[in-house]
């Protein structure tokens, strides 16, 4: 039986891997038609629980995967998936890394690249947009979220500075019973 | 896309080990709260000064292009390149070993923390930051990277379509990608 769910949890997320374009946030939907709607896994409240969990822990967004595999069948399950979500598309990444160092210095290599590096940045900033409309909903979190942007935008110190101040002004704020 | 004249300084290729890139991995893990895209660009552009802002920048594009986690593809470029498969194994180790320590060790705390509003008021902040951390790192690269117009445009267009209009993001890149390679091929063959 637990093979046969680890099997599984295998063959799903090694499916999902290999059209995971724009990585675990693009399929999302995707994850959630196949766990909760076909296989019955669990359901929908559960599902957005792991997801919160996965957003709270640093790392890759597709974490949230192993996440589930966790969920489904314990360590094992962890395992399998998290290899069967990043194996496929790994090799891929693997090849294609080969196959540019190789064309590298090719003038149709060179404009390939010249032309992604805009696409590149404009979907960060999309990215950057999409979260802050998750994340802000009242005048202190747009705050933090300005506040970081900018601290990034003129300073070359670490991040992780903007972030443990954010997380300090929340609970600082918290405390105070500001923007309760 | 940067002008030609200032060359990415070649990266000190032979002198990134595998004990470097499974830490420099290890950090950006760590450090990304909220995925890794911002972090990322800070360790192995400013930290470890592993690529110039343009090697990372389309290293990035052609992380997003591909299937698979943007920073986990770029993880496995940047080791096969320094050192061979073995760096990719490295590289990719260090990304993911902490973040899922962590995340077990969250889930099973999760049912009793969640609820404590200490708990609750930190996350949001921290989900504010790193929202903001995302943001400033990409309008930094795109002030570094000294775009043309053209590659203004294109940038501008990819945001608008999957931040403000919510297109897939898979539709989006295969067709702005191809039209941005032309327009840069275009541009050339004009000088």
């Amino acid at each position: 039986m637990k093979d046969g769910l680890l099997g599984q949890i295998a063959t799903t997320f090694a499916s999902v891997s290999l059209v995971a374009v724009g990585g675990a946030n693009a399929v999302m939907p995707e994850i959630h038609r196949q766990v909760v709607d076909q296989l019955h896994w669990m359901d929908g409240a559960t599902f957005a629980n792991l997801f919160a969990v996965a957003q709270a822990a640093p790392g890759p967004n597709v974490l949230f995967v192993s996440l589930i595999g966790w969920h489904m069948a314990g360590f094992a399950g962890l395992a399998v998936a998290t290899l069967a979500i990043m194996l496929p598309s790994g090799l891929v990444a693997f090849a294609a890394g080969r196959l540019v160092a190789r064309l590298d210095g090719h003038p149709l290599m060179q404009a390939a690249k010249s032309g992604l590096v805009p696409i590149a940045v404009g979907l960060i900033l999309a990215s950057g947009l999409v979260m802050s409309r998750a994340a802000d909903h009242d005048v202190l979190t747009i705050a933090i979220t300005l506040g970081t942007a900018a601290f990034v935008f003129f300073r070359e110190n670490s991040p992780l500075w903007a972030l443990a101040g954010g997380a300090l002004l929340g609970i600082g704020t918290y405390l105070l019973g500001l923007f309760s | 896309m940067t002008n030609e004249e200032t060359p990415s300084p070649p990266p000190a290729a032979a002198s990134v080990g595998r004990a470097q890139l499974f830490l420099g991995f290890l950090k950006i893990g760590l450090m990304g709260f909220g995925g890794v895209a911002a972090v990322a660009r800070h360790v192995i552009v400013i930290d470890r000064a592993w690529l110039s802002e343009k090697d990372y920048a389309s290293l990035l594009g052609i992380g997003q292009v591909l299937p698979g986690p943007n920073v986990v593809n770029v993880s496995i470029m940047i080791g096969d390149r320094f050192r061979g498969p073995l760096g990719s194994i490295c590289a990719l180790a260090g990304l993911m070993s902490m973040p899922l320590v962590i995340l077990i060790a969250l889930a099973a705390l999760y049912q009793q923390f969640s609820a404590v509003p200490e708990v609750q008021a930190g996350i949001a902040g921290t989900a504010a930051a790193a929202a903001g951390l995302v943001v400033g790192t990409a309008l930094k690269m795109a002030r570094k990277l000294k775009p043309t117009r053209m590659a203004l445009l294109f940038g501008f267009i990819a945001f608008t379509a999957v931040g403000i209009i919510h297109l897939p993001m898979l539709p989006t890149v295969l067709v702005a990608a191809p039209i941005s390679i032309l327009a840069v091929l275009w541009e050339r063959k004009r000088q």
